[in-house]
């Protein structure tokens, strides 16, 4: 299907969020579409697949103006979104998510839309059990289902949202394989994204938006470079790090057992020096978060031993941590990290630790302009955390964390960020390692865990691998091991 | 106790629990869709009240049962607005409701206190009510007995069996997928829960009606409250719901039994009278008790059994549903 956007206007309040937006993409081929956060692509897909109007423009499909009211109308007459967070029912089985939405009869003929799943399966070589729950699904898996679903219903426009993120490398080339696959059989794929390798590996044709308008479009041949020249006006070049000196150890772990209801990770040993940064790679949900809030002191372990700076920590309350310098950063910044509700002076006096019974404000806002200006956060004292975006929150947060931190706990640190703001997180990381902070993170992103990292953890099924030399790691041996492979 | 003993005591069981029944299933089916109905105590307080005024008034129970749904239903429809359109909290509407019912039934309920009424007449199964103790305690009964084993298995039936059960499943659980998917979120909510709030009053005047005859001030002694409580016991599953509903009828007849026991004649009535509602907190603090949780996850097995007795709430109970 031909598809053709014509001078698209959206405005949230006072934001152009689509500003006379025109590109055409040809039946039968994988389009990018690149940006960073806040760019608009989001905000055209949505459009695109009904969840939200458009102010102003045209929509054609195959020539025709076509006027969709919700993503229902929209994907009868063929548009189909995969979310990055795939917009299923998790406590459902597959089957039964396969048949939400379809015009059956009241009761539904569940043998043959089995049939049907599992004809639409073997095509694409997916192995989806029809009465496994969704919950028990990877990320990658859950993307799988909602193809065929939508190919099931009659989709020939495949909106994907960022759906590298989570899922794991051979999911991933698997994923690309079968975006290759559709579109050879004639589907329209539009591959929203801001990671450039992913864009350069599979797109024939890129467009790239920057503010609510398009600013460029490239057609293979083209390389990253060109692609980051739209994306930002300028090139980074990738710092080369300062060496630093492993310290004492600050964290030590030895044979630790984390587990929750549905996940344990048995046989965790590491030593974390003082300005050393460990990466925690593995598909989300592998136990990362587990061993991150173990080592906070928020979550105790099954079984095991922690100390910090040499002491034993079993069994001590959370504020023992703080004490002896223990940062944790969580992924879940508005549900975890911040309040909302409150402002950014407010969190600054909440994350003092003073015993004083009276806030004395003027200080307090002055304190919190200072902050806001060192940090380069966009906003005012005033501001409430939630009216931020998610740069600037991360900004906050790591605003508020105290200064001579020994032990850095960082969850996803710069997961939803443009690659201005994340450059910006890993440099104040960095500083903070100078200061002799250890640093263990987890992230989803390959290339930043082998950037920063000197030693990585993988995490997979269950079992956590010796940790390997960040230097000495390629992205395709971290890969395999993320998917299970070797460990 | 002999065997005539048991099955009547079964029998008994089954017919006094059947308002709760009701109840359970009626919340079940608006939590189902996302909302909870808090106002159950006061719903059932005043259905009891306004089914007994009508059966009292005209002779007629068809009436009755018929008055004291659309009561049941009207005041659902008011926690739906409130919560739908007007996106108020529905725990604050759902109680001030309870607070407000309860006193509009006796404000009401005056002209009716302890006067003899019409009550529902017992109806035995032709045939049926002849097969030795299965008869006894499932067909020798009368038709709001019958009605309640066919709503637990008719609601069953439509939430897990039915494509429209389907989609009210996900709508619970995920509006924002549901709409994705064609479903109208909201105005399937408002029908569920007003379906659900006809049939809470149903079992109002099932209470007034048979189980407690007549009208007093607080006639239904808190039930509405126990209905809340078993709705969470069942895991939001229609059937493990009545089952609820019968243990809670079963604590109380043992603890009737219980005060025949020479050994007990010196302990208070009162804690016989109220031993049933201590023992359904122990049983809802054992079915969401996270330590317990953790006791059980212990092996594959005993986490398998614990998971199929312990439902988690729909995803989106309690939070209201926007298109973007």
């Amino acid at each position: 299907m031909r598809l053709e956007f014509q001078h698209i206007h959206k405005h949230f309040g006072a934001v152009h969020a689509n500003n006379d937006i025109s590109f055409t993409i040809e039946a039968g081929t994988i389009h990018g579409l690149l940006g960073e956060n806040g760019a608009g692509k989001s905000t055209l897909m949505k459009i695109l697949s009904g969840f939200i109007r458009r102010d102003a423009g045209e929509i054609r499909l195959d020539g025709h103006a076509v006027e969709f009211k919700n993503p229902a109308e929209a994907l009868h007459l063929g548009v189909g979104m995969l979310h990055q967070d795939p917009l299923d029912v998790p406590p459902l089985s597959i089957l039964d998510n396969f048949l939400l939405g379809r015009q059956t009869r009241l009761i539904q003929d569940r043998s043959a839309a089995r049939a049907d799943l599992q004809t639409l399966s073997q095509r694409f070589g997916f192995d989806l059990d029809p009465d496994a729950p969704v919950a028990s699904l990877t990320v990658g898996e859950r993307q799988q289902l909602e193809i065929v679903r939508l190919l099931s219903r009659g989709a020939r426009v495949l909106i994907f949202d960022e759906p590298t993120t989570g899922i794991s490398l051979p999911q991933k080339v698997k994923l690309f394989e079968t975006l290759r696959l559709l579109a050879q059989q004639g589907m329209t794929i539009i591959f929203v994204t801001h990671k450039l390798a992913d864009a350069e590996d599979l797109c024939e044709q890129v467009t790239v938006l920057r503010l609510g308008r398009v600013v460029g479009q490239v057609t293979r041949p083209f390389t990253s470079a060109q692609l980051v020249q739209l994306m930002f006006g300028q090139t980074f070049a990738t710092r080369e790090r300062a060496a630093v000196a492993p310290g004492e150890p600050v964290l030590e772990l030895r044979d630790l057992c984390v587990a929750d209801y549905r996940l344990r990770v048995p046989h965790i040993t590491l030593t974390a020096r003082a300005g050393e940064i460990i990466g925690l790679a593995g598909i989300e949900g592998s136990g990362q978060r587990l061993l991150l809030r173990a080592c906070a002191g928020l979550d105790a372990p099954v079984a095991g031993e922690i100390r910090i700076a040499g002491a034993k920590m079993n069994r001590q309350p959370y504020r023992a941590f703080l004490a002896r310098g223990v940062g944790y950063l969580p992924a879940g910044r508005l549900e975890e990290g911040l309040v909302a509700g409150l402002n950014l002076t407010e969190h600054f006096i909440l994350a003092r630790r003073t015993r004083e019974w009276l806030v004395n404000w003027n200080a307090a806002q002055n304190h919190a302009r200072a902050r806001i200006a060192e940090f380069n956060i966009r906003g005012d004292p005033a501001s409430r955390v939630e009216s931020l975006s998610g740069g600037n929150q991360q900004r906050a947060l790591l605003a508020l964390l105290p200064l001579d931190l020994k032990l850095m706990l960082l969850e996803h640190p710069t997961r939803g960020l443009d690659i201005e703001s994340t450059l910006w997180v890993w440099q104040q990381l960095l500083e903070r390692r100078q200061r002799g902070a250890a640093i263990l993170f987890s992230s989803a992103d390959l290339d930043e865990i082998l950037e920063y990292s000197d030693r990585i953890l993988v995490f997979s099924g269950g079992r956590v691998a010796q940790a390997l030399e960040g230097r000495e790691t390629s992205a395709q041996q971290l890969g395999e091991l993320i998917g299970g492979k070797g460990l | 106790m002999d065997t005539n003993l048991i099955v009547l005591t079964l029998a008994s069981v089954l017919a006094d629990s059947s308002p709760l029944v009701f109840a359970v299933i009626g919340e079940t089916l608006g939590e189902k869709a996302g909302i909870t109905n808090l106002s159950l105590d006061g719903t059932i307080l005043l259905s009891a009240m306004v089914g007994f005024a009508v059966a009292f008034t005209t002779d007629n129970l068809y009436l009755a049962f018929l008055a004291a749904m659309l009561v049941g239903a009207s005041v659902a429809s008011i926690v739906a607005f409130s919560s739908i359109v007007l996106k108020l909290d529905q725990i604050a509407v759902g109680f001030v409701l309870t607070m407000l019912c309860a006193d509009l039934s006796t404000f009401f309920g005056n002209p009716y206190v302890r006067k003899p009424g019409p009550a529902v007449p017992h109806l035995a199964m032709p045939g049926l009510g002849e097969i030795p103790v299965i008869g006894k305690i499932f067909f020798d009964q009368n038709a709001v007995v019958y009605l309640s084993l066919l709503v637990i298995l008719a609601v069953w039936w439509w939430i897990y069996k039915t494509q429209p059960g389907l989609q009210l499943q996900s709508i619970g659980e995920r509006p924002a997928a549901a709409f994705a998917r064609g479903a109208n979120v909201n105005a399937q909510r408002f029908v569920y829960t007003v379906l659900g709030g006809a049939l809470v009053g149903f079992g109002g005047a099932a209470y007034s009606l048979f189980v407690k005859l007549g009208w007093s001030y607080h006639h239904t002694s808190g039930i509405g409250w126990i209905a809340l409580a078993v709705v969470i016991f069942g895991g939001w599953h229609p059937i493990r719901g009545a089952i609820g509903a019968y243990i809670f009828g079963g604590l109380q007849s043992l603890s009737g039994l219980a005060q025949s026991v020479p050994a007990f004649a010196n302990v208070p009535t009162q804690v016989f009278q109220t031993a049933p509602f201590a023992l359904m907190i122990v049983a809802l603090l054992l079915v969401s008790n996270q330590a317990i949780d953790r006791f059980f996850s212990g092996s594959p097995i005993s986490r398998k059994v614990w998971q199929s007795l312990r439902g988690a709430p729909p995803g989106a109970l309690g939070t209201v549903f926007e298109q973007e």
